[in-house]
């Protein structure tokens, strides 16, 4: 294009709209194509506040750090310790959240199992129920009670080591599930009991009970059903996590598991994911003074789960009252998901490494969120299991260097107070003052 | 999120006993409702004078001299019988809008739990089985009542908060389940002049009914229109002078039961409520419909 | 013969005792007295046994049940049989709602009527009800039989699968992607069968049978209405 025209007139450059952006444009074209909403997996893409906008204060005088790699900062944590005979000790405060059979092969369940056993910690079901994979390599696994009960069954839930009522989820606090037939296999339509090769339907309510009070009498009970061996999490989406941290612990939850927003699902409606629910950053404080107030604080476990990446987000995390982590879509990454050694296939499909969340469509290239079997033997459960210990290695190593850098024996140790933020809506949502300042937006300073 | 119970007598020689039942119902359901409890009771009416339940945190001081006190505001002769926090006022039916202004002004702390010729409202933070007690409900005697216990969602644990809520002489309302749509209502029901205290929805709920009444429709087409208006999910059981009534939304999640006799209707959150009933075991026992109006009158 | 006094014992030491048995194969017969409507009576027994609970419960009761036979000779409350996998459980009353809720097996005998979302997400199981059901019954329903000698609710059989459902009287309305079926031979087979084990007073020709129109199984933008 030349910078003029024939009458000498400059050419204005083409503005593209702020509203109608390309990405806006290209989503309506595809709704007047399909007449269906996008579905897709992972959780929100749209930037949030999050943990990168908080930063540690490391000791200098007035604080002493501990040596690294001497002195001991520790790492263990106790889940299940309010009511259930058997708790559950873990190594690490960082556990694998919930992802289905189905959503992903056996193979990826598989490795998910080999990798929390050698890093000492557990594995979740998803819906779907207990392969045999997960539980023969997982030594620590929580079996999931999800409203549409796919696989649902007794002999599986004794042998679990913790229950996990499901009644919400980051990505899609609200709504249930939604697994397009491409998926179906042979055995997905076995073990959930449907017609091969359709769309399935997960409900957004369990069949069987309503509200805080019938939750309560549910978790009776699975206590009764598991002789009040196991404990009983309760997991929730952030979306009012004060009141609803409240109401879990009325219902006799051991444990609350909460997912804010950029936690992924296997698939759910696009505009789910990126419209409901609250940032992970700012679910952690209300959890945490719900739990204070009803002196619940570390006798009812918070497990914090959404967009968790290094031992930074763990720390964090931590500081702000979590007694553990659960990570999903970082364990699939570990184990090969969206690598770019794949680039020529994701362009097949139209997409790109890092981009890539069609996981509902059963044609990953990683063979990882597949049922495909060409596919799926491209992974090695071996190698994918020590590449998620290797991972959560690190992930508990960064942790520990910043719990260390702020003088701490124990991950459990860190404290809000050991933070700041670097912008207002870190420090408001975080509830820990902007940098250099004592300060943050919510509290009656100024 | 809580557990409801009622009981209309049929049989008038139950309703020396009311309480007694009320209070064995009210109990079973503590596990549905630990944070508090409460009971709409009606009784003792009649004749030119109606009664004010109030409740005072600060009940020593308050009630002390309330009745010649509040006598003497609007120039007639109150009596006032204290229970715990609760005092019920009798006044002349004539008086009541005088003495409601009037002790707005001389006791402004003061707050008013209802207003009817026999209806008196019991409502404290704790469990069931202590709440009871403290006003010694089971020996209360009455024609019908209802009672509920209370595990707060989203607006907090305080009296206030606690059911039964009244909005209306001699009506009041009790929950079960989750509005949707109540914050909009509120705003609606307060520009139409209701008077709506807290931020709970349930007495919203009781608003709505209450504007309804007001506004020329029957308890039973009140509870018609909440069908329609009212988001979300709910069993209401509501109180009159002399009606009870109970609705669903049309989904219909959260439990209730009713059994009839010849001498009572009774109303539970679950069916344990009612195992102490006198001739329970030959009750016609059944699950009120979704969506569906059901009402009795004396 | 084992007798337990929900007066005297508490549930969870039933439940212990229920479930000490879990592995064993020797038939064994007990009594639940004072029930009381209270939840979770029975849940989770996985060994062949006779039990009679004299009395109403509450929510619950008998859930995840295997091979059990049980009778509640009063009514039942919400979420009965939950997630049952196979034995048989029989009501004298009425069965409150969500009857059944995700059961994979078994036989749920209802003498009663039964409320709201009977058979939600059934599994499988085979449902009988003498009296009439409530709205939304076996909603999402999966596979299994759903007998009801009275009527039917609303929305029967919304977004089912595969399960099949059989009413003799009225059904106020069918639910999304739910229709009415030709009965063939081996649907009346079917239903002799099972009335004749269940105890019912009701002949096979009588009912209608209804099922999935599977116009909801794939994505379809001319059925979005119905999502």
């Amino acid at each position: 294009m030349k910078d003029y025209d024939s009458k000498g007139i400059p050419h204005t450059t083409p503005r593209q709209s702020a509203t109608y952006t390309l990405d806006a444009n290209s989503d309506i074209r595809r709704a007047a194509a399909t007449g269906i909403y996008d579905i897709r997996g992972g959780g929100a893409k749209r930037k949030v506040p999050s943990f990168d906008d908080l930063l540690f204060l490391g000791a200098s005088i007035s604080r002493y750090a501990l040596e690294g790699y001497r002195e001991k900062c520790d790492t263990n944590v106790v889940l299940g310790t309010r009511f259930a005979k058997n708790p559950i000790e873990i190594d690490i405060p960082i556990t694998i959240a919930g992802m289905s059979f189905g959503a992903l092969s056996g193979a990826a369940k598989e490795a998910l199992g080999r990798g929390a056993n050698a890093a000492g910690t557990s594995t979740t079901t998803g819906d779907g129920g207990m392969t045999p994979e997960e539980r023969g390599h997982s030594s620590k696994l929580v079996y999931q009670v999800l409203p549409s009960r796919y696989g649902m069954n007794p002999d599986d839930l004794r042998k679990a080591d913790a229950i996990e009522i499901v009644v919400g989820q980051g990505a899609k606090p609200g709504g249930g599930g939604m697994l397009l037939g491409q998926k179906i296999s042979d055995r997905v339509a076995q073990m959930r009991n449907l017609p091969k090769g359709i769309d399935q339907r997960s409900s957004c309510r369990h069949p069987d009970w309503t509200g805080p009070d019938d939750l309560e009498i549910k978790v009776l009970e699975i206590r009764e059903l598991t002789d009040w061996k196991v404990p009983i999490y309760i997991k929730i989406a952030g979306t009012r996590p004060y009141f609803d941290t409240k109401l879990a612990v009325k219902a006799g939850a051991d444990v609350i598991v909460l997912d804010g927003m950029q936690g992924g699902t296997a698939a759910t409606q696009d505009v789910f994911i990126e419209h409901v629910g609250l940032p992970t950053l700012s679910c952690i404080r209300p959890a945490v003074r719900a739990l204070q107030e009803m002196d619940m604080h570390r006798k009812v476990q918070l497990i914090v789960s959404g967009g968790i990446r290094s031992g930074a987000d763990v720390a964090k995390a931590m500081a702000l009252g979590a007694d553990a982590v659960a990570i999903g879509t970082a364990a699939l990454i570990a184990l090969g998901d969206n690598d770019p050694k794949w680039e020529a296939e994701y362009n097949k499909l139209g997409t790109t490494a890092g981009a890539y969340d069609d996981w509902h469509e059963g044609l990953d290239p990683a063979g990882i969120t597949t049922q495909d079997p060409e596919l799926m033997s491209r992974f090695d459960p071996v190698e994918g299991g020590r590449r998620l210990r290797n991972y959560l290695k690190v992930l508990t190593l960064e942790a520990q260097t910043l719990a260390r850098a702020c003088g701490k024996n124990h991950l459990h140790n860190l404290e809000p107070e050991d933070m700041v933020a670097l912008t207002m809506e870190a420090a408001a949502m975080a509830q820990v003052p902007l940098a250099g300042t004592d300060w943050y937006p919510g509290k009656d300073k100024f | 999120m809580c557990g409801i119970v009622g009981l209309f007598l049929k049989d008038k020689s139950l309703e020396p006993r009311l309480g007694e039942l009320l209070t064995e119902m009210l109990v079973t359901m503590t596990e549905r409702g630990p944070d508090s409890a409460g009971i709409a009771i009606y009784r003792n009416g009649g004749g030119d004078a109606s009664k004010l339940t109030l409740q005072s945190e600060n009940a020593d001081e308050d009630f002390a001299t309330i009745d010649a006190d509040l006598g003497n505001a609007i120039g007639a002769t109150v009596t006032s019988e204290r229970n715990d926090t609760h005092a019920v006022l009798s006044v002349p039916s004539d008086k009541i809008d005088l003495a409601r202004d009037a002790l707005s002004k001389i006791r402004p702390d003061v707050r008013i739990m209802s207003v009817g010729e026999t209806i008196e409202i019991y409502k404290e933070v704790g469990l069931p089985k202590d709440v009871a007690a403290r006003f010694a409900v089971e020996k209360m005697g009455g024609t019908h009542a209802i009672g509920h216990t209370r595990m707060a969602t989203e607006s907090g644990v305080s009296t206030l908060s606690a059911h039964p809520f009244s909005t209306g002489d001699d009506q009041c309302l009790v929950h079960n389940g989750s509005l949707s749509n109540h914050n909009r209502m509120r705003r609606q029901l307060r520009r139409e002049g209701m008077v709506i205290n807290t931020e709970n929805d349930t007495e919203v709920g009781a608003a709505y009914v209450s504007w309804k009444m007001k506004t020329g429709s029957t308890l039973g087409e009140a509870l018609e229109s909440t069908i329609d208006d009212i988001d979300g999910f709910f069993n209401f059981v509501v109180g009159t002078k002399d009606g009870f009534g109970v609705v669903r939304d049309p989904i219909a999640t959260k439990p209730a039961v009713m059994a009839e006799t010849d001498q009572y209707v009774a109303f539970a959150s679950e069916y344990r409520a009612f195992v102490d009933l006198p001739g329970i075991d030959n009750a016609r026992v059944w699950e009120p419909e979704p969506a569906t109006v059901y009402f009795w009158n004396h | 013969m084992n007798t337990v006094d929900l007066e005297t014992q508490s549930l969870r030491s039933l439940n212990q005792s229920l479930h000490d048995l879990i592995g064993t194969t020797e038939k064994t017969k007990w009594t639940v007295l004072n029930p009381k409507g209270a939840h979770a009576i029975a849940a989770g027994i996985d060994s062949p046994m006779d039990i009679t609970i004299d009395g109403s419960a509450g929510y619950f009761c008998a859930s995840m049940n295997k091979q059990a036979d049980v009778h509640i000779k009063g009514s039942a409350g919400p979420g009965l049989g939950e997630n049952m996998i196979s034995g048989t459980i029989t009501v004298d009353g009425d069965a409150s709602q969500n009857a059944g809720a995700t059961a994979h097996g078994g036989l749920l005998n209802i003498k009663g009527n039964a409320s709201a979302r009977t058979g939600i997400s059934m599994k499988g199981v085979d449902i009988v009800v003498h009296g009439s059901i409530g709205h939304m019954a076996a909603f999402m329903g999966q596979s299994g039989n759903l007998v009801v000698l009275g009527d039917a609710g609303e929305a029967l059989g919304d977004s089912c699968y595969e399960a099949r459902f059989f009413v003799r009287g009225e059904v106020k309305s069918l639910g999304a992607d739910c229709e009415k079926k030709e009965m063939r031979p081996e649907h009346i087979e079917f239903l002799k069968d099972i009335l004749e084990r269940t105890g019912a007073d009701a002949k096979p020709e009588e009912f209608t049978r209804y099922g999935s129109a599977r116009k909801l199984y794939n994505f379809d933008v001319d059925n979005a209405s119905a999502y």
